[in-house]
């Protein structure tokens, strides 16, 4: 293993370490577990809460706090644009903030495999520390342990995270009403389209790289100046802006109108989802969240969302109806109407 | 999006629909062969828009809903064989057997494999020499040329653990089966554009004339299959019945040579089974014997015991657009897409789940 060449790739330093995979032992509890922790997980994730070594950890909450947990097993692991553990803090944040929160502790438990290279363990934790830290969040407590070759895909993160409710947010699905407007953050499908195009048999060649981001700053910024004119939040991450809204429309027993011109994609995602037959608002999204407004603010808010780097593609793209309640109808490009369904089972490519 | 979006352009399509409305004096129904067709009228909400008078039919033209019973049984058979992998294109996976699915397969340990592309799977047989790769060779003509071509480069690189499940099926035989039924309603047939493509436009002028039937050969986006169905109401009207090709910037007449060439190398025309329909005689390809070792019926020596149709799926009717989809009693109740009695209620481009996910806007 050649250091020099690692510590140019992760810009951190190397722990002298005596294996080049992840064995067996090192999920013992004994020496090897501890070595890892320390030379690894404890040093790069370096801070208060890591750093008394316990059990667990001691916090200090008060008022309304939102809780969530959320387990990662995606693969390939590295993909264009991120790896797991970005997506591992990012996707906890996010649900955080989907919840009007302020995500501040996270627990990371690791599941690794036998034979895991270390130099991609490595990788994977500095996503990790850099995420965490983009998105001011801190790991204070974990967990690792490692399963038989075989028995896991490389590795598998949970993730649970802790967060202060904000004080102007009331998130809640029984808050949307008929003629509310329906917001998306930014461009639909990116992720799920970078991911196929690195997934074994499905490869091709494309810069579209994930949107898998934070999304706790910009959604602040929406609740400090939008306050409970913010009705509902949810980010469209598996089955898409689709599968969600159908939720949505199912649990909050409302119709939504969406207009397909308004959805934001771009141009080289749609293209690939045309190559690749697939309906880009089943795609998966990891940096993109739906906001429901009533109708009067939903201006304000889209350029609120714009004035932020990660909202700069904000749109409209719906309204919440009294008609067809629990139904997602699409205008299409060319005025026609249809349903949008949830997804049965897995989005599969086409054959023509 | 360039080549897309002009044959997606709103004030076009309101052209053709004002169009149609002026010309269209009565009811005509009119069948889309392909599956594709069938997905782009209910994505873009086409069907929707026409004039009351005319009424689309959905035809036979999606490949996952007409391959057998008996064929979905021998993959998920190859696929659960010690040392296998099959590679599939991705909607076969879900389609039911007489047992299961493939995808239920997988489930319980199966080595199967979604791809794109038949030259994908002679890349998994190459990295994977200690294994027999079977690629499911589903399609129309379309997709003949490619499986075609993956036998002809398993023989050039001297790779012996590859071979194809051929379910091929032909358009013009089943468009024949469908007029030759008394009970057949259809006026005049939007062509399969792909299919065309490759086949070229010819073996459809003998259809024409025996069955005085217009044919508009039509591509896949809106305004394609809204000049398509403004040709075809116009012969209607007139009386008339001619061979018209719409999609004439992808389909030449002879189509592709190359392409036709290389399916004649690889395949022989043979009778074929038709899900719903029955068989159709000459209405398939098989691996023909100068590539016989290609063949994974004859590499694994498959002889299956025949097996019977769901008797609760009026596939057939549906198929030859005797019935309607809402028609069929478990249509939304038994048959879901998430529980398939038949295979039009799988593939997006099936009937079936074309009217389900299309039911309950108007």
């Amino acid at each position: 293993m050649s250091e020099k060449k690692l510590s140019v790739r992760l810009n951190c330093p190397m722990p002298k370490l005596d294996f080049d995979v992840i064995t067996l032992g090192h999920g013992s509890g004994g020496l090897l577990t501890h070595r890892l922790l320390d030379a690894g997980v404890f040093k790069l994730l370096e801070n208060k809460y890591l750093n008394e070594q316990h059990d667990g950890a001691f916090l200090n909450l008060d008022g309304q706090v939102a809780y969530t947990t959320d387990s990662f097993v995606i693969s390939p692991v590295f993909f264009p644009g991120g790896n797991i553990g970005e997506l591992a803090v990012n996707g906890t944040v996010n649900d955080l903030a989907m919840c009007g929160a302020i995500p501040q502790f996270l627990s990371l438990g690791f599941i690794l495999e036998e034979g895991l290279k270390m130099e991609e363990l490595w990788e994977i934790i500095v996503g990790i520390r850099h995420a965490a830290a983009n998105a001011g969040v801190e790991i204070v407590t974990g967990d690792t342990k490692v399963v038989e070759k075989g028995k896991g895909d490389q590795l598998f993160i949970n993730t649970t995270g802790i967060g202060k409710v904000h004080p102007e947010a009331e998130i809640n699905l029984n808050r949307i009403k008929p003629g509310d407007k329906i917001i998306v953050s930014g461009e639909v499908a990116r992720h799920g389209i970078a991911i196929m195009s690195v997934r074994e048999g499905l490869e091709f060649e494309t810069d579209i790289l994930s949107d898998s981001t934070h999304l706790n700053y910009i959604v602040k910024k929406l609740l400090d100046e939008l306050g409970k004119q913010v009705h509902f939040l949810r980010d469209p991450t598996r089955g898409g802006v689709a599968t969600t809204l159908n939720e949505v429309a199912a649990r909050a027993n409302v119709g939504i109108e969406l207009e397909q011109t308004s959805i934001p994609i771009d141009a080289r995602v749609e293209g690939a989802c045309e190559m690749l037959g697939l309906d880009p608002l089943y795609v998966a999204n990891e940096g993109i969240f739906l906001a429901i407004f009533s109708a009067d603010v939903a201006d304000k808010a889209v350029e609120i969302l714009r004035s932020d780097e990660k909202g700069k593609k904000a749109e409209i793209i719906g309204t919440i109806s009294t008609e067809h309640p629990g139904k997602v109808v699409l205008r299409s490009s060319i005025g026609g109407r249809r349903v949008v369904n949830m997804l049965p089972g897995e989005q599969l490519p086409r054959i023509c | 999006m360039k080549y897309l979006s002009e044959y997606r352009n709103p004030e076009l399509v309101q052209e053709y629909l004002a169009e149609l409305r002026k010309l269209v004096t009565r009811p005509w129904t009119i069948m889309e062969i392909c599956g594709g067709q069938t997905h782009s009228l209910v994505k873009n909400g086409i069907m929707d828009m026409l004039p009351q008078e005319i009424t689309m039919v959905h035809g036979p033209g999606c490949p996952v809903c007409v391959t057998p019973l008996g064929i979905i049984d021998e993959a998920i058979y190859l696929a659960e064989k010690e040392g296998v992998i099959l590679c599939s294109f991705g909607d076969m996976i879900r389609v039911p057997g007489s047992e299961k699915s493939l995808l239920e397969a997988k489930a319980a340990g199966a080595d199967v494999r979604i791809l794109y592309s038949p030259l994908e799977a002679l890349k998994v047989a190459h990295d994977n020499p200690g294994k027999e790769v079977v690629f499911f060779a589903v399609g129309f003509e379309t997709t003949a040329p490619a499986n075609a071509l993956s036998v002809v480069q398993a023989r050039e690189m001297g790779i012996r653990n590859y071979s194809i499940l051929a379910s091929h099926v032909l358009v013009p035989p089943a468009m024949e089966a469908i007029l030759s039924d008394p009970e057949n309603k259809i006026d005049a047939f939007l062509a399969a554009g792909h299919v065309c493509t490759i086949m070229g436009v010819e073996e459809y002028i003998p259809v024409v004339d025996k069955y005085e039937v217009p044919i508009v050969v039509t591509g896949f986006e809106p305004v394609d299959l809204l000049q398509g169905i403004l040709m075809a109401v116009t012969q209607l009207e007139k009386g008339e019945a001619k061979l018209e090709n719409q999609y004439v910037r992808v389909v030449k007449r002879e189509g592709n040579r190359l392409a036709k060439d290389t399916i004649r190398e690889v395949f022989k025309v043979a009778d074929r089974d038709w899900r719903g329909i029955g068989t159709i005689p000459v209405s398939g390809y098989e691996v023909g014997e100068n590539y016989a070792e290609y063949d994974a019926r004859k590499k694994f020596k498959l002889n299956l015991a025949p097996v019977g149709e769901n008797s609760e799926c009026i596939a057939g009717e549906i198929l030859k657009g005797m019935k309607k989809p809402f028609e069929c009693p478990n249509f939304g109740t038994k048959c879901k897409p998430e529980h398939p009695l038949g295979a039009p209620m799988v593939s997006s481009e099936g009937a079936c789940a074309a009217y389900y996910h299309f039911a309950g806007v108007s």
